[in-house]
């Protein structure tokens, strides 16, 4: 099958989904919707024998051709590796929410076509190669985030979380676009292949450096990184298995995914490196460093979530400085991208078991505070060990994966040195340090996560349940990617052979023709260097903080919250929304007569300047047609309608005038020969009498010693402007003809090619078929308008968003 | 006081009667003489309104149970389906097609996709009119 169709697959899923909730609620919703990743997992892994040669596989499907927009498929071996992270995690999460959401209680149907939704924007994320239809999966993933996290829309929080991320990632987004956009300007193609293949010539062009920033925070964003984390702890709000998949796995790697696709183009500029190098550094050490302060299981892990994205990050940046290095595959720098790429499928499996431990531990015991937990290493063995292994891995200690990756990440934070191109000889210095700095952190919270869970006192009066086991089924996934945490560390060739090393040459192509010539061979031991003295170091600092954590951890409530991101990203919104509503509060005074003032006054005002501009008043009397008595009679009941509408004293005699009005129009277009028109218009003034009618009966009663309406000035002026730009425009339109009338057009087609007789009607529903249809629409929407307005009125009820 | 309504009702009975004809009529004649969708769906509303305003609301919606949002809603439907319909047959969004038939009854009689396209419009036209008359009418 074509690999652009697969894409969509998911999302044709989740159609039938509903169907299967309602028919055969039953059986869990969950084990269908399991079949659709666990396929596509083995559909894609028969691919990788290929791609682990090479290989690539390109498909497309054109989209809307006049635009040069269309689907492309592109799978090689970064695209893959993620294709499989996508399609594996996601059938172990889908296999774990089973357990974890109840069939009886919870929305199946909503939670899973949501996610299902998300399985095809995240792969369609990784696969395009059209930079468009990139843009178009990347803010889907956004929507369906927004969703996933508001998937409990009765909670404060829930809602508060979605919107933050919404926000922050679709601001993102935009800015992505953006840079997307002038990356098509510079070179002329919205390919990434194509692309890369310019990137020297792109380079020197002067959109570059606005390109550069504007992909990066779209990566940035979307990715967590320093300042724009803070959506990410508050979409822990989402049910576990979401945040597991999601917000640890899979969608915050997709700023990862963009920064490892696009250092082909953007490498050559020194800005990308220090900008990618320098900001997920700091983000691995900040948000290593405040996890700490988390009382939160989950929030723990969020703030972890973070600090590994910014170490991967940071290990892309030091991977971009090997384009500016002669023979960068002979130096130690080579090993930056094979550490990230190897980072970030260990993350993703110990990561992914500790989400869905901290669920777990959350679902079996009700609390997910820290303070509360604890001792829990008896009553949940399997659990316990599970955690242990993810953490350690975290930690970095072996024989986990994270042992290998870590140390490969201080490898290469050490090869900076060997980078002396842009002067670094004092800065490289900082780097090692700071990730060092970070690495402790990272070990500390990794043990307080665990063991302040698992270790120490059991307070069962301090948990809503009774703590116990979870059952089976639940586990699966979590000793399953626990057992791949152990297993990498043993056979981390393979998993470089197979995984790693076809990311890398996608990355690098500069560097690597294929995946063979990637000359990195993982080892657990490589002799008394630097590294492992650092690691040592670590480990034993690590250790001693931790020891003495309970004497130092008060230390984070004397940070203020009046200074955080949080409370910025809080300010904000309340100016951006209170700051609009006053704005609008100005001018809108809930009078229909000021907006028919600024409506008329701005019509007359653009239409007499448009007149003006292009020297159109002509007035021409030749050419007219003779007046008749009909005409002159109708015209006199017209003008003496009206005047009778102005003055009338009572309302009646108001709404029988304007009837008087609108049949006398309809008369005209009877003298003017226009059937149709006059058909509509009596039926129309039949009707709106009739509509006045009835909201006569709802108007105020007059009072009889109503005095007389004050006379305006100003809106005498606008109804005298409007009055003569009408006349104006009707004379002027009369006496010239720019253009030769389209009429005769009708005329010659209206039989010929649409086959009907009426040219009216035909242009409605024909040559004009769009307005009608956008028309009706708006009908529609003016009829739901009036329901709501009147049948759902909005009553002062107080507490409409209560929580249930 | 009561109002004497025995004329308007008696007249009405019949004369309801004569608009909605007319407005069959004029909607299927508006491809090749005056009328169309939006006037057909027009007069049909006022035929509904003159009965409402003979008889009364509830008499009405006991007579016509029709859900108006929902006529609105079918209506569009079908005009975006009859828009969309031509996308399958590899033509651009919105191309009407029509032919000549031969049907019994009727003789020779041209059958064209904008028909359906009106009948979307005269729908919502009608779906919308009653849907504002009758909830302002209900109001209390």
């Amino acid at each position: 099958m074509s690999l652009v169709f697969l894409i969509f697959i998911p999302i044709l899923a989740a159609l039938f989904i509903p169907l299967l909730f309602k028919r055969l609620g039953q059986i869990h919703t969950g084990w269908f919707v399991l079949l659709v990743p666990a396929a596509l997992f083995f559909y894609y892994a028969t691919r990788l024998p290929s791609v682990m040669e090479g290989g690539t596989y390109v498909s497309e499907f054109s989209w809307i051709p006049s635009l040069d927009i269309a689907f492309v498929a592109y799978l090689d071996g970064l695209s893959l590796l993620f294709t499989l992270l996508i399609t594996g995690i996601g059938a172990l999460v889908v296999l774990y929410s089973i357990f974890y959401l109840d069939k009886h209680r919870e929305q199946l149907h909503n939670f899973y076509v949501y996610l299902l939704i998300f399985m095809s924007a995240m792969l369609g994320v990784v696969q395009s190669d059209h930079l468009i239809t990139l843009y178009l999966f990347w803010e889907l993933t956004s929507i369906s985030s927004f969703l996933l996290i508001a998937y409990w829309y009765t909670r404060d929080r829930s809602r508060f979380g979605a919107l933050k991320s919404m926000m922050i990632t679709v601001f993102g987004g935009l800015m992505m676009l953006g840079g997307f956009v002038l990356l098509s300007i510079m070179g002329g193609t919205y390919s990434i292949r194509e692309l890369i293949a310019q990137a020297p010539e792109l380079a020197q062009h002067d959109f570059f450096i606005w390109a550069l920033v504007l992909v990066l925070l779209g990566a940035f964003t979307k990715s967590a990184q320093f300042p724009f984390y803070i959506w990410l702890p508050d979409a822990m709000e989402a049910p576990t298995p979401v945040s597991a998949y999601l917000h640890s796995a899979t969608m915050v790697k997709a700023g990862i995914y963009l920064v490892a696709r696009l250092t082909p183009v953007f490498a050559l500029s020194e800005v990308w490196m220090w900008l990618v190098a320098g900001v997920g550094l700091f983000t691995m050490v900040w948000a290593s460093f405040f996890a700490l302060k988390q009382k939160d299981l989950k929030g723990i892990l969020a703030f972890s979530t973070v600090s590994q994205l910014g170490l991967i990050m940071s290990l892309l940046g030091v991977g971009a400085a090997a384009y500016h290095v002669e023979g960068a595959a002979d130096t130690y720098l080579k090993y930056a991208a094979f550490a990230a790429i190897f980072h970030l499928i260990n993350h993703a499996t110990f990561k992914g078991s500790l989400f869905m431990i901290a669920g777990i531990v959350d679902h079996e015991t009700g609390t997910r505070d820290i303070r509360k937990l604890g001792g829990l290493m008896s009553l949940m063995p399997i659990s316990f060990t599970v955690a242990l292994i993810g953490s350690l891995s975290m930690a970095g200690l072996p024989p986990f994966n994270g042992f290998l990756s870590k140390e490969m990440f201080l490898t290469a934070m050490l090869s900076l040195q060997e980078f002396n191109m842009f002067s670094m000889d004092v800065w490289w210095v900082l780097f090692p340090i700071i990730a060092w700095i970070g690495s402790v952190f990272t070990f500390i919270y990794s043990l307080y996560f665990v063991f302040h869970t698992f270790a120490g006192k059991h307070q069962p009066e301090q948990l809503p349940k009774q703590a116990h086991e979870a059952p089976v089924g639940m586990l699966i996934s979590p000793v399953f990617l626990a057992a791949l945490v152990v297993l990498i560390f043993f056979i981390p060739n393979l998993i470089g052979d197979w995984l790693v090393k076809p990311a890398v040459a996608a990355i690098q192509p500069f560097l690597y023709d294929s995946p063979q010539n990637v000359d990195i061979h993982v080892s657990a031991w490589h002799g008394f260097n630097t590294e492992l003295f650092m690691t040592l170091g670590i480990f034993a600092i690590g250790g001693l903080m931790f020891w003495t954590l309970r004497k130092w951890q008060h230390l984070y409530d004397l940070y203020p919250d009046s200074i955080s991101l949080n409370r910025l990203y809080d300010e904000m919104m309340l100016l951006s929304d209170g700051g609009a509503n006053r704005f609008s509060r100005i001018y809108m005074t809930g009078f229909i007569r000021s907006y028919l003032v600024y409506m008329f006054s701005f019509m007359t005002f653009i239409v007499l300047l448009t007149l003006f501009l292009n020297e159109a008043f002509q007035i021409d009397f030749s050419n007219l047609a003779p007046i008749g008595v009909y005409e002159i009679v109708i015209l006199l009941a017209l003008v003496g309608a009206t005047l009778t509408i102005l003055g009338s004293k009572s309302r009646l005699t108001a709404i029988i005038a304007l009837g008087a009005v609108g049949y006398s129009v309809a008369l005209l277009f009877v003298i003017f020969r226009a059937p149709d028109l006059a058909l509509t218009q009596l039926v129309i003034e039949t009707i709106s009498v009739a509509l006045f009618l009835l909201a006569f009966y709802h108007l105020p009663q007059i009072s009889r010693k109503e005095e007389r309406m004050k006379f305006r000035f100003g809106n005498a002026l606008v109804a005298l402007g409007v009055g003569v730009t009408m006349t104006l425009v009707a004379l002027s339109a009369h006496s010239q003809k720019a253009m030769p009338s389209i009429s005769e057009f009708y005329k010659e087609t209206v039989y010929k090619e649409a086959g009907g007789g009426n040219i009216v009607n035909v242009i409605l529903v024909d040559y004009r078929g769009f307005d009608t249809l956008f028309e009706i629409a708006v009908l529609g929407i003016a009829g739901i308008g009036i329901i709501t307005m009147i049948r759902l009125r909005l009553t002062k009820k107080e507490g409409q968003h209560e929580n249930k | 006081m009561r109002t004497n309504d025995v004329m308007l009702q008696t007249a009405t009975k019949v004369v309801t009667f004569i608009i909605l004809m007319f407005a069959v009529h004029i909607f299927f004649a508006g491809h090749y003489t005056p009328g169309g969708g939006f006037v057909g769906g027009l007069l049909t509303a006022s035929a509904i309104v003159l009965l409402m305003l003979a008889f009364d609301i509830p008499t009405i919606k006991k007579i016509l149970p029709i859900n108006y949002v929902v006529l609105t809603a079918v209506g569009l439907l079908i005009a975006i389906a009859t828009a969309s319909a031509s996308i399958f047959f590899d033509v651009p969004f919105f191309t009407h097609a029509y032919d000549y038939f031969d049907l019994p009854l009727f003789g020779e009689t041209s059958l064209h996709s904008a028909l359906l396209f009106d009948i979307g419009v005269y729908l919502v036209v009608v779906g919308v009119t009653m849907t504002i008359i009758q909830t302002i009418g209900e109001d209390e």
